[in-house]
């Protein structure tokens, strides 16, 4: 059913279509809008059996998804930048117990300093954590791919974080397409666990492993995501057999096939670049974009195959590793090791810098001529930096770097934020 | 759904004679549950313990009483620390109650997640036990505690209380009495061992959520225990019960010593016996006979240095928060106390 | 693809009138996006929020940077920002205010624009004697619909009615329609 409504609350229709047992929540901006519409629908009785927890943090709200889904419970949460953080113990603790949580991560900077808008800093932070990463483009998508995630989840017996962009996705309002739940149902099976906490069969989870196991569980972990690379286009396509749309999968081209230079991203800015790209291409310049829907796995072949022809890769992407570089751009020069393809690193759009179709098209240009710093800081104020470093050089107690950089621009530019 | 077992194990005795499990020379009426052969056995043998571990004991008794009064219809999930070490490293485990360990402090979330389950999935007959030590209970599962006696979960939580984490080698906790000699309070300089802090009491805590049932017991009175737990699985909503538990490797004392150790610090008033409802105080259980806190310090040598000439404000200081206690919770009767 | 930035300050319902509006375009059939572009959630501090309105799907995610329409519901945010940046040459601006362009200081920034581009509305005047409440969203987008035929007044009186359904919806269309009558008689 064709519905105009905020991404947050396409999400909730989501996973209430997916029968959840379990839900808990925490507060934290931007996500807090999907368990506030979850919390509504339970409580007016509109998802049968199910149980809606509202825990003491982010900690807390994983650790009850771990005793739900331990106990047999399809169970879900949500979160956003520092609450990622806070739970972080409990991130490696589920993927570790092989437990399918299904977690949705309205992407958020991470502080300090403090800030509440988009970049995947938050995601980031997890990616080594076990958990199956699938980043979306848009509301449809992330309608789309949390019906997907429940079942991928379950199916490996592995969490999945979808991760959507905070603010752009999370409150934008849009025509999303939600699903009937005789779809849903035809799609998704019960939940069938591997392992359960059931007094009739007792069993004990979550003991102690050492030296002598935990190389051969480590590498377990590592073949199952190798094997979600083979279920991921799977679902993929059984989902659009149902639902006829084309949603999900590893890799998304947008005519990279065949273009000289390609840009590489992951997540909504696809959207915005899809228009620059045509305009470029109109052009004559021969360039197209490839988005990566599964940061993890990370779909290695699948980005071989697309990009093995390009000349040049642009990887445009919202978050730092700090002291190296651009991560998605890491990854994917690790699977392009073999290509004499030049990749460029560019990183923008943190903590919620607006990305413009102006300033990607002069970036884009400066990387077709090959002429980008390793890594590229996209639309940085570079005036403004080397401001704060004279300072810093001039004296000691020179304060705090972040005040200093937004007196440097204006108090009043500042407020806008536009 | 598969069918539940006979709520009743068979036990295997390794040792015969009256100071083995329970007293089996008891006329049966008279006997401890514990003593039949056909008594639940939540915890079983070949555990990795130490000798005389007081947490040992009181799981296995708490376990087993509510195993009873669930007719084996129970799951637990337990903190990091002793308990979670000895009792399961993969791929042995010694619990015949399905079990889960997730991490240091969130027990009180994860038995949360499962009630929460049980209830999604209408098996409200499957009750659930969270359990930890003082470290994962007192410090870093507080606030998953307190978050889930504030909702009320359908959750027995029970703290084995040790005073110290034991597990990481004997250093302070929260539950660390003053004085006492951990890793990380050492008994050097000026006022050795652990600062006399304000205290922090997780019963008295836990009465201020106004939960259903809190309750203190001891590894010494046995029969209290199983009582206690057995009440508590009773009832429905957030539950605690915090055991006294000795440890011969922490405190430096005789594993032979243990419950001997757990009766002194309940009769010199430290450890006071106490039950509330609703956050009102509805038993207490007298000391039969006053005993010095000296009595009980002395068999421990994480407060030898107490008993030191030098230090002996360190012991007033102890015997203070021992007589607040009596008075506080009125331990002694005025004609039945002894001094 | 008609562009919106609506201008106000938290508590005015800023978001809410981008989201009525986004609902508006939807139940004509058409594709739209509304996003907000706030911070914390604070009464008082300055707000934007975008709607985009258009025939095929809206993939666009920056800002909007050159509005078809300004709505301003807050006329002292002229003094604060720079309200009008980007504002395109045929666009339209719809003010809260009792005053003229002239008496607010932003004649010559209004000059510009075609004749019947710029309409003022006492909406907030018009909240409190409809809706007892200083939220002059409804009403402005009520006035919205006479300046131009992007959106009908129908369609916004229904996702008024999506966005408050009952007794605040009616008030709220009540409202929506005094301010139509009032623009529409400029």
């Amino acid at each position: 059913m064709l519905k105009q409504v905020e991404g947050s609350h396409a999400v909730a229709e989501a996973v209430a279509l997916c029968r959840p047992e379990v839900i808990s929540a925490y507060p934290i901006t931007p996500q807090t809008h999907i368990v506030e519409d979850l919390g509504t629908m339970v409580k007016a009785g509109g998802i049968e059996n199910c149980e809606f927890l509202l825990v003491e943090s982010e900690f807390g709200a994983l650790s009850a998804c771990i005793g739900s889904s331990a106990a047999g419970a399809r169970s879900y949460t949500a979160t956003s930048s520092q609450g990622m953080l806070f739970m972080m113990e409990a991130v490696y603790n589920a993927s570790g117990m092989g437990l399918p949580i299904v977690m949705t991560v309205g992407n958020r900077a991470i502080g300090a300093p403090i800030n509440i808008w988009n970049d995947w800093g938050d995601a980031m932070s997890a990616r080594d954590a076990g958990w199956i990463q699938l980043f979306v483009e848009s509301n449809q998508q992330a309608v789309d791919v949390h019906i997907q995630a429940f079942k991928l989840a379950e199916q490996l017996s592995l969490p999945v974080m979808v991760c959507m962009d905070g603010f752009i996705l999370t409150h934008s309002y849009s025509r999303v397409d939600i699903p009937e739940q005789e779809q849903v149902d035809a799609f998704l099976p019960a939940f069938e666990p591997r392992q359960v906490l059931d007094p009739a069969v007792p069993v004990s989870m979550g003991a102690m492993v050492g030296p002598e196991a935990f190389t051969e569980v480590r590498y377990l972990a590592h073949h199952k995501q190798m094997e979600a690379l083979e279920l991921i286009p799977e679902q993929a396509a059984a989902f659009q057999q149902i639902f006829g749309r084309d949603s999900g999968g590893l890799t998304k081209s947008f005519e990279c096939e065949g273009a000289e230079t390609v840009v590489v991203t992951m997540g909504s800015v696809i959207g915005t670049m899809k228009e620059v790209l045509a305009g470029m291409r109109a052009d004559g310049i021969s360039i197209g974009a490839l988005a990566v829907r599964s940061f993890r796995p990370f779909p290695k072949d699948t980005l071989r195959a697309c990009l093995q022809n390009a000349k040049r890769v642009i990887v445009f992407e919202k978050c730092l590793a700090v002291g190296m570089g651009g991560i998605l751009a890491m990854n994917l020069r690790m699977a392009l090791k073999d290509f004499p393809i030049r990749v460029h690193s560019a990183i923008g759009g943190l903590g919620g810098r607006p990305i413009t179709r102006a300033n990607l098209r002069r970036m884009f240009e400066k990387g077709i001529r090959d002429e980008m710093e390793e890594p590229h800081f996209h639309d940085i104020q570079m005036d403004i930096v080397e401001r704060e470093l004279e300072r810093e050089r001039a004296q000691r107690r020179s304060g705090s770097i972040a005040e200093n950089i937004l007196q440097d621009v204006g108090v009043v530019a500042a407020a806008k934020t536009i | 759904m598969a069918q539940i077992p006979e709520s009743l194990q068979k036990v295997r005795f390794y040792q015969t004679g009256t100071l083995t499990v329970g007293n089996r020379l008891l006329d049966a009426e008279h006997r401890s549950v514990q003593a039949t052969l056909d008594r639940s056995n939540s915890l079983d043998s070949g555990h990795r313990a130490c000798q005389g571990c007081g947490e040992a004991l009181g799981a296995r008794f708490a376990i087993d009483a509510a195993m009873r009064a669930t007719d084996n219809r129970l799951i637990a999930a337990n903190a990091t620390g002793c308990l979670e070490v000895f009792t399961t490293p993969y791929p042995e485990t010694a619990w015949s109650v399905p079990w889960i360990h997730s991490l240091f402090g969130n027990a009180a979330a994860v038995g949360a997640g499962i009630a929460a389950a049980m209830k999604a999935k209408g098996r409200k007959d499957v009750r659930v036990i969270a359990q930890g030590g003082d470290g994962g209970t007192t410090d870093i599962g507080f606030g998953c505690l307190s978050g889930m006696f504030d909702r009320n979960d359908d959750v027995l939580y029970i703290c084995y209380n040790n005073e110290a984490y034991m597990n990481t080698g004997v250093q302070r906790s929260s539950a660390t009495p003053g004085a006492a000699r951990t890793a990380t309070t050492m008994p050097v300089g000026k006022d050795p061992g652990n600062a006399f802090n304000t205290g922090k009491s997780v019963p008295l805590i836990a009465m201020a959520h106004l939960i259903p049932y809190v309750a203190t017991a001891s590894v010494h009175d046995l029969h209290d225990l199983e009582h206690k737990v057995t009440k508590a699985m009773g009832v429905r909503g957030s539950r605690y019960i915090e055991i006294f538990v000795p440890c011969p490797l922490g405190w430096g004392s005789k594993p032979s010593d243990t419950v001997k150790i757990a009766r002194l610090a309940v009769e010199c008033g430290l450890f006071p016996l106490i039950e509330a409802e609703h956050g009102e105080i509805t038993g207490v259980t007298k000391i039969r006979s006053k005993t010095p806190v000296a009595d009980y310090l002395k068999l421990q040598r994480r407060f030898a240095h107490v008993l030191k000439p030098d230090n002996a404000h360190q012991l007033e200081q102890l015997q203070a928060i021992a007589d607040r206690n009596i008075s506080r919770f009125n331990l002694v009767d005025d004609q039945g106390g002894q001094e | 693809m008609f562009q919106v930035r609506i201008h106000g300050r938290g508590g005015q319902g800023v978001v809410s009138a981008a989201e009525m509006l986004s609902i508006a375009a939807f139940e004509e059939g058409k594709h739209s996006q509304a996003v907000p572009s706030f911070g914390s959630e604070r009464m008082g501090a300055p707000v934007v929020a975008y709607v985009r309105i258009d025939d095929k799907e809206i993939e666009l995610r920056e800002p909007v940077l050159e509005p078809d329409l300004l709505i301003v519901q807050d006329p002292t945010l002229f003094t604060a920002i720079d309200v009008f940046a980007g504002l395109r040459d045929d666009g339209y601006v719809l003010i809260n205010t009792r005053k003229t362009a002239e008496e607010l200081g932003i004649g010559e920034a209004t000059q510009r624009l075609p004749e019947g581009h710029v309409a003022t509305v006492a909406a907030t005047e018009l909240a409190m004697r409809h809706l007892k409440r200083p939220t002059p969203n409804t009403v402005l987008l009520g006035a919205f619909t006479a300046m131009n035929d992007i959106v009908k007044l129908e369609s916004v009186f229904k996702a008024i009615q999506k966005k408050f359904p009952g007794k605040i919806g009616e008030m709220n269309v009540t409202a929506a329609q005094a301010a139509h009558d009032v623009a529409a008689a400029d």
